[in-house]
């Protein structure tokens, strides 16, 4: 995180109108395939995947009127790269709703190397069984280590390993847009 | 804001922003205490010693359930303490510990600095669980998570922390950590149980409990060890120390704010410090305290256990 502002923007992905048309059309795939809305629940990753979630959560609420819950989810307690690089802030999981025989639709920013969704998928069978899980990314930049496929993508976004996706959402970072971002020379050339 | 010591050896050697560190990390794991399988893997295949060189129910045990909450191995170690010669087995006991190389111990002895001794022998990260008359850091740690939630801040709060001030590592420990979080502190109790030149550390002084305990947000009452207090002429009797010192609903309906909140390490010595009523009345987060103790030990463990590559990076 550290060296952010090393990081320079190479190229827009998607807009705020881009943006917003990726989360509809995902909300009506999410119904599409459950046969509507009954028994889902939402649980976003932090920080930004519970922003999603929530976005994603209004949208069915416009569709099809239904209230889903939405569960914020923190991983760092399943992380398999604890000590590896200092300890992580540890920022709580907030799931007030039983998540036993739900279809969990498990909501995240990025989809990289898949490790965060092995974590989370863990965080989740200790709070219960669901009924199944699904997973929702905005973003699927791939690089993937381990066997984890997305159900609904907003974008799929080929990119080389030295860069960097940035999803920006309103409620952090005062802008809806995703941006490809890569070091700048000096960083970029030793490694 | 991460987390670079080794060890949690004293509320004096951290600054507002680790304090704040810790207390986040604790109040961010409290939810696994209500969930139906308490365990995340979070410390899986490291091992904690648990030290107790004094009789301790509470704290040893908060730790116990908090590395075992982690996932952690947890190992009990209780030595009688009265029988052996205290430094030279000490030190060896630390020594041979060492050999078993564990994650994280945690230590309890009645001679103030000795975790800080044990922490310069071991490789391992140390944390004082109590070193006679020091400091109890997780105790102080628990103490600002339980105001913090009920009170919803901490800067600018007014504490009055009552009884025993001279022997209380739970008092130095709070001292410290509340001056530094930006809270006013007034310590009160028999002349004989104030030390001296306690004012440095940035406290008021009270010798009426009337005094200490008008317009403050919280009162904490310490434990008076009165078996050690009548032995050394420190008080006359028990019954006025209860008399001038003890909280009672009478005295707390009178003076003090009807929102106050009323604390004690635990344990109680009912009628003495504290009469049941209040104890047991509204005002009282006694039990809210306890519950927050595995939260904030598990905070500390996490910190620690989880951060050891991060010293040889």
């Amino acid at each position: 995180m550290s060296d952010a502002a090393r990081l320079r923007e190479k190229a827009q992905v998607l807009d705020e109108a881009a943006l917003d048309r990726a989360l509809t059309r995902i909300a009506h795939e999410i119904l599409e395939r459950n046969g509507g809305a009954k028994d889902l629940a939402f649980v976003g990753l932090r920080t930004r995947g519970v922003t999603l979630a929530q976005r994603l959560a209004a949208a069915i609420a416009r569709i099809d009127g239904t209230t889903l819950p939405v569960g914020a989810l923190d991983i760092t307690l399943y992380r398999d790269d604890l000590g590896m690089r200092g300890v992580p802030v540890v920022r709580g999981t907030e799931i007030p709703f039983s998540i036993k025989g739900k279809a969990v639709i498990l909501v995240d920013d990025v989809l990289f190397t898949g490790r965060t969704i092995r974590a989370a998928l863990d965080a989740i069978i200790d709070l219960g069984r669901p009924q199944s899980v699904q997973l929702a990314i905005l973003i699927d930049r791939g690089h993937r280590e381990l066997p984890i496929r997305p159900d609904y993508i907003g974008k799929n976004l080929p990119t080389s390993r030295r860069e960097t996706v940035a999803v920006r959402l309103k409620e952090h970072d005062g802008e809806d847009r995703v941006v490809i971002e890569e070091p700048t020379e000096s960083e970029g050339a030793q490694t | 804001m991460s987390w670079t010591r080794k060890d949690l050896l004293a509320m004096r050697d951290l600054d507002a922003a680790e304090i704040t560190l810790l207390i986040d990390t604790a109040a961010s794991l409290q939810e696994i205490a209500s969930r139906e399988i308490k365990k995340v893997p979070a410390l899986r295949g490291k091992t904690i010693v648990n030290l107790f060189y004094e009789a301790s129910t509470r704290t040893r045990t908060s730790f116990e359930i908090a590395g075992k909450w982690l996932s952690a191995d947890v190992i009990n170690f209780s030595s009688s303490g009265s029988s052996t010669s205290k430094g030279e087995s000490f030190v060896d006991t630390a020594k041979n510990i060492a050999a078993m190389s564990p994650d994280v111990v945690v230590v309890r002895h009645s001679s103030s600095g000795a975790a800080e001794l044990l922490a310069r022998e071991l490789a391992c990260g140390v944390v004082n669980a109590g070193d006679g008359a020091h400091e109890h850091p997780t105790q102080a740690l628990l103490d600002l998570l339980t105001i913090r939630e009920k009170k919803g801040h901490l800067e600018g709060l007014n504490v009055a922390i009552v009884g025993d001030i001279a022997h209380s590592r739970v008092a130095r420990s709070n001292i410290h950590g509340m001056r530094k979080l930006g809270m006013t502190v007034t310590v009160a109790g028999p002349p004989t149980l104030i030390p001296p030149f306690v004012q440095e550390l940035g406290v008021k002084v009270a010798y009426r409990l009337e005094d200490a305990i008008r317009d403050v947000d919280v009162i904490m009452m310490l434990r008076l060890q009165h078996e050690r207090m009548m032995a050394a002429g420190l008080i006359p009797s028990l019954r006025e120390y209860a008399r001038y010192w003890g909280l009672t609903l009478d005295r707390l309906q009178a003076h003090a704010r009807p929102d106050v909140l009323i604390m004690h390490p635990g344990p109680v010595n009912r009628g003495i410090e504290l009469s049941p009523e209040v104890a047991d009345g509204p005002y009282s987060l006694i039990l809210d305290q306890v519950a927050k103790g595995v939260a904030v030990r598990m905070g500390v463990l996490f910190l620690l256990a989880g951060s050891k590559a991060g010293e040889s990076a």
